[in-house]
């Protein structure tokens, strides 16, 4: 849903602010999309649904209902489905929440950035924290154990202290799934322009590792399992969406400037394609009234791009990635052939920094927080290999 | 297409001139409208820079080149033939300048009517004058805003006694006045005394290479003539060849059945190399020697680099790209060479800085080769004291250009570093600033007068490797662009010199050793490390940066690691985007050195050099 009613100051997303939307043909071409997108890729089964943008909670409640209802009619979409929506804390009132909730949506993630109402006046969002708090309230009442939160740390003028304080808070209200991002400062946002203008401070590198770190202990202490680089679930509430993507399953983006991540099957293909839909709203309902879906670009993974990419999005998560995982995409060459042999990965393994053993490849505590500088390394021998 | 007949320009109705100026007052400009007005090409828009056919040249808007051209204009019902020397204004080039002048009788001297005389021109003037040739001033870019065409001729009056109304004031770009520079060089610069009856006797003034039909020479005749089926001598080298063809530039060349005492064209004989050819050298007809012309000296080299590939497997893709780009450039010295770190390679001597960035951005262009050039050195030399160390070299005085041949201070008696003379031009209101910066730099006052009410020329004796780097630039930026510099060689003098060397994690990095003046090391050496600090990017672990003389550190920098390296979303969004940037990073890498664990960039020396000039 790529529509919200103002623009954060630090959001570079594909969103946008219009003065009025006719959301029944918005509706329309999502749920036609979906159904073309699904015929094509000839996926039987759904594991999960994301509604994603932008600002989702912003789309009535039969809007989702008729997109899920065009999933179920193309494919099978199994009653324990994950179905995730993004929320905003100004519009979550209960009753609208309820009404996502008859629709099909049985998880949310509201995004609260923070507990600070200057932090969220900085940032330039909607609501206060009291706001925020009272919307996850409502929410872990209608989703108990399927809320989650996320939060922003690195912020321009952020102290150890001021988000250690943030930290706590966020653990007294959260629920059992948190999602922990290092605020990016994105070139054309008005916040990056304040701080590169000087009238904000830029955090130092040193400060954000930190802080990171300390994310890290207390919500491990707090019995959160640190799953994905930046996710965090305890008694088990995972995203299996999240997990879906960084073990490089298909996934089928639908609507302005969704991502996808599948097979042609429908139209005889059997290469994994990466695929993006035009971005802008407007030209992508008239390409989808036209022609059913409004894919704008389409390339084709090499093998060697299909296992790149299962590499980068792998070790993102706590587990790695698997043997089997591994040999979906390379049954010739094993994990061990590739990594195994005197190389960077040893080097790396030697250092602390990954583990390779009967369990797959993965990183170790300390690696995954610098995966960044590991990748290269392994990216290259794996070209050579 | 008939051939020309030169024996129709008689010597009367011969003139040799060239165009001397200092940088960017329109010499090229100037040349380029002189072909148009003689029809010797065609007036488009598009000539510009005629006469510079190096891509780097254009590109730069430099000379670098010597490049002539033989112009026809009839003037008062007689035909002339006038033959046009470009020069290169730089610094670097003041010796292919002075053997382009000993071909010619006369000279326009271009000064731009809002900078005034500069340092070059003051250097150009006097090079003709000592060569007493005919001097005709031209103050050019009078259709600017800023032109101040009577304070430029009164400059020229009170530093070469020139009367003011000798000047032409004239703009190059849109052709104002540019007829009447043609009618002055008739009048006023004499033809060539010389006789085709004397035995053949001609200059090299340059030469270039081409690869269907060899060397080429731009030669002028001072007597006698010559034609294909000659058989000639070169003085310095004493070969003999016999003349394939010979012309005139026009600017293209253009064959002749013969050239005669007095003119100025090219000369094709058989010569393999362009060192075969070269600049200042005389060449005469076989069994008839004659005295070699005044001024010959080889190319002396006052910068040098070391030149090594990236990978030891592209060894002889270099080494063949620097064959074929020597072949056409004979002031680049080249001797082999080879360090523990970095392979086989070579050490290669320039004429100056600008020389060799010009080298190098010509290796890439041209023959789209990268490599590792390491500290630009200039010749030490050393006094040995150690019996043991005269044995080896053979003599007890010797040069080092390359810091690991530095002796150490047990073995040696004294050591010396070149020296240069450097003039600066320059308004009065920066005196202070640049006589603070000439101190700086070690450099001893000469002289110091006021050319004119406003501006004032500095002389200061320079250690030449207080300048090589970065001191052209200094120089321009604390006085706005105003102050000029021009240098020559002075000797060599008594230094007290140190090897200075850089570690990372302890480990040397060879390619950033400097023989550095005891005086400077330190400074130089946290300036090093801190600008290296900020080259090399952080790595899983911590970084030490030191300088070291010997055993004993003088300055470090510390490189902290890497604690957080992972972005924070990853999914819903531009995974391809975050893929391309990874893959860049892992190409990247493959093109990295490693010093021990370090790794660091190829360039990182030259930005570690290069970084105050960057703007």
């Amino acid at each position: 849903w790529p529509y919200c009613r103002k623009r954060c100051s630090y959001c570079s997303f594909n969103t946008y602010v219009v003065p009025a939307l006719d959301e029944a043909a918005v509706r329309a071409c999502l749920v036609r999309e979906t159904q073309t997108l699904l015929r094509l890729s000839q996926v039987h089964s759904v594991t999960s649904v994301f509604f994603g943008g932008g600002t989702p909670s912003l789309a009535s409640p039969g809007t989702l209902a008729a997109v899920l209802e065009a999933v179920a009619g193309a494919a099978h979409l199994p009653a324990g489905a994950e179905v995730t929506l993004e929320a905003n804390p100004s519009s979550t009132s209960t009753s609208r929440l309820a009404g996502f909730r008859a629709a099909g949506i049985n998880r949310l993630s509201i995004g609260v950035q923070s507990l600070d109402d200057a932090e969220l006046r900085m940032l330039g969002r909607e609501h206060t924290a009291a706001e925020a708090r009272k919307a996850v309230e409502a929410a872990r009442g209608l989703f108990p154990g399927r809320t989650s939160i996320d939060l922003l740390f690195g912020l321009p003028g952020q102290s150890r202290d001021a988000w250690a304080q943030r930290l706590e808070a966020a653990l007294r209200l959260s629920d059992d799934h948190i999602s922990l991002y290092q605020l990016t400062l994105e070139r054309g946002t008005a916040l990056a322009a304040q701080v590169r203008g000087g009238a904000l401070p830029a955090p130092p590198q040193d400060l954000l590792a930190d802080m990171y770190q300390t994310a890290r202990t207390v919500l491990v202490a707090a019995g959160f399992r640190h799953y994905e680089v930046s996710n965090f679930a305890r008694k088990g509430a995972l995203s299996t969406h999240n997990l879906s993507y960084c073990q490089a399953e298909q996934y089928i983006g639908v609507g302005p400037g969704a991502h996808g991540r599948f097979v042609l099957r429908g139209e005889g293909g059997c290469s994994r394609e990466a695929r993006v839909q035009t971005l802008e709203p407007v030209a992508w309902m008239r390409e989808v009234q036209s022609r059913g879906h409004g894919t704008r670009s389409r390339a084709v993974l090499s093998p060697l791009e299909q296992l790149e990419e299962l590499l980068a999005l792998g070790l993102r998560t706590d587990e790695g990635i698997t043997h089997k995982r591994w040999g979906h995409f390379s049954p010739q060459l094993s994990l061990q052939a590739v990594f195994g042999a005197p190389g960077e990965a040893r080097a790396l393994q030697q250092q602390g920094w990954l583990v390779l053993d009967s369990g797959g490849l993965r990183c170790t505590w300390a690696g995954l927080a610098v995966l960044d500088s590991l990748l290269p390394d392994l990216l290259w021998q794996l070209q050579r290999a | 297409q008939e051939e020309l007949d030169m024996l129709t320009y008689p010597v009367e109705s011969i003139r040799n001139f060239s165009i001397i100026a200092h940088v960017d007052h329109g010499k090229s400009t100037l040349a380029d409208r002189l072909l148009e007005i003689t029809g010797t090409i065609s007036k488009t828009d598009r000539n510009k820079q005629v006469l510079d056919k190096l891509q780097v040249e254009r590109e730069r808007g430099i000379t670098v080149k010597a490049q002539s051209a033989s112009l026809f204009y009839s003037h008062e019902g007689m035909n002339y033939l006038l033959n046009l020397i470009d020069t290169p204004g730089h610094v670097d080039f003041s010796y292919e300048v002075s053997r382009s002048l000993s071909a010619c009788q006369g000279v326009i001297l271009v000064v731009d009517a809002n900078e005034g005389i500069q340092a070059q021109t003051v250097a150009n003037f006097y090079l003709a004058f000592e060569a007493q040739l005919s001097i005709i001033p031209v103050i050019n870019k009078i259709d600017l805003k800023n032109a101040d065409p009577e304070r430029v001729e009164k400059q020229i009056e009170k530093l070469f006694d020139i009367p003011t109304d000798e000047c032409i004031r004239i703009s190059a770009k849109q052709g104002t006045n540019v007829e009447k520079v043609l009618q002055k060089v008739i009048e006023k610069i004499p033809p060539p005394q010389c006789s085709t009856a004397d035995p053949l006797k001609a200059l090299v003034f340059d030469s270039t290479f081409d690869h269907y039909r060899g060397v080429i020479a731009n030669i002028a005749l001072f007597g006698g003539e010559i034609a294909k089926g000659h058989k000639i001598v070169s003085a310095h080298t004493k070969k003999r060849y016999e003349v394939n063809e010979v012309g005139i530039l026009t600017p293209n060349e253009q064959p002749t059945h013969k050239l005669y005492a007095g003119q100025v064209g090219y000369l094709i004989a058989g010569m393999k190399e362009v060192t075969e050819a070269q600049i200042g050298d005389t060449l005469f007809l076989y069994k008839q020697p004659v005295e070699p012309l005044p001024g010959f000296k080889s190319a002396k080299p006052m910068v040098f680099a070391g030149m090594y590939p990236v990978d030891q497997t592209e060894y002889n893709n270099l080494k063949s790209a620097l064959e074929r780009l020597t072949l056409n450039d004979s002031s680049v010295t080249v001797h082999r060479d080879s360090s523990l770190a970095l392979g086989a390679g070579w050490r290669l001597g320039f004429l100056g800085l600008l020389h060799m960035e010009v080298f190098n951005q010509r290796l890439e262009q041209e023959y789209n080769m990268s490599v590792i050039l390491t500290a630009p050195t200039v010749p030490y030399k050393a006094t040995l004291s150690s019996a043991k160390l005269i044995k080896e070299y053979g003599k007890d005085q010797i040069t080092i250009i390359n810091p690991a041949q530095f002796p150490d201070k047990l073995s040696v008696s004294e050591y010396l570093e070149p020296t240069v003379l450097g003039t600066i031009v320059t308004p009065h209101e920066y005196i202070g600033k640049i006589i603070t910066l000439c101190q700086d730099r070690r450099a001893v006052q000469k002289d110091m007068l006021y050319i004119d009410e406003n501006r004032v020329m500095l002389k200061y004796l320079f250690p030449l490797n207080e300048i090589v780097v970065d001191f052209y630039d200094a120089l321009k930026s604390l006085s706005s662009g105003y102050a000029s510099f021009d240098y020559e060689d002075a000797g060599y003098q008594s230094a007290d010199l140190i090897k200075m060397d850089i570690l990372l994690n302890g480990n040397p990095v060879e390619e950033l050793a400097t023989i550095i003046h005891n005086d400077k090391a330190y400074a130089a050496g946290k300036l090093l490390c801190e600008r290296l600090k900020e080259t090399i990017p952080r790595q899983l672990f911590e970084i030490a940066i030191q300088a070291a003389i010997g055993k004993k550190i003088i300055a470090r920098e510390t490189l902290k690691a890497y604690r957080k390296n992972v972005v924070a979303k990853c999914y819903g969004g531009d995974i391809t985007r975050r893929m391309k940037l990874l893959k860049r990073q892992a190409e990247g890498k493959r093109l990295m050195r490693k010093i021990g664990n370090v790794e660091v960039p190829r360039d990182a020396f030259i930005r570690v050099l290069k970084r105050d000039t960057d703007k």
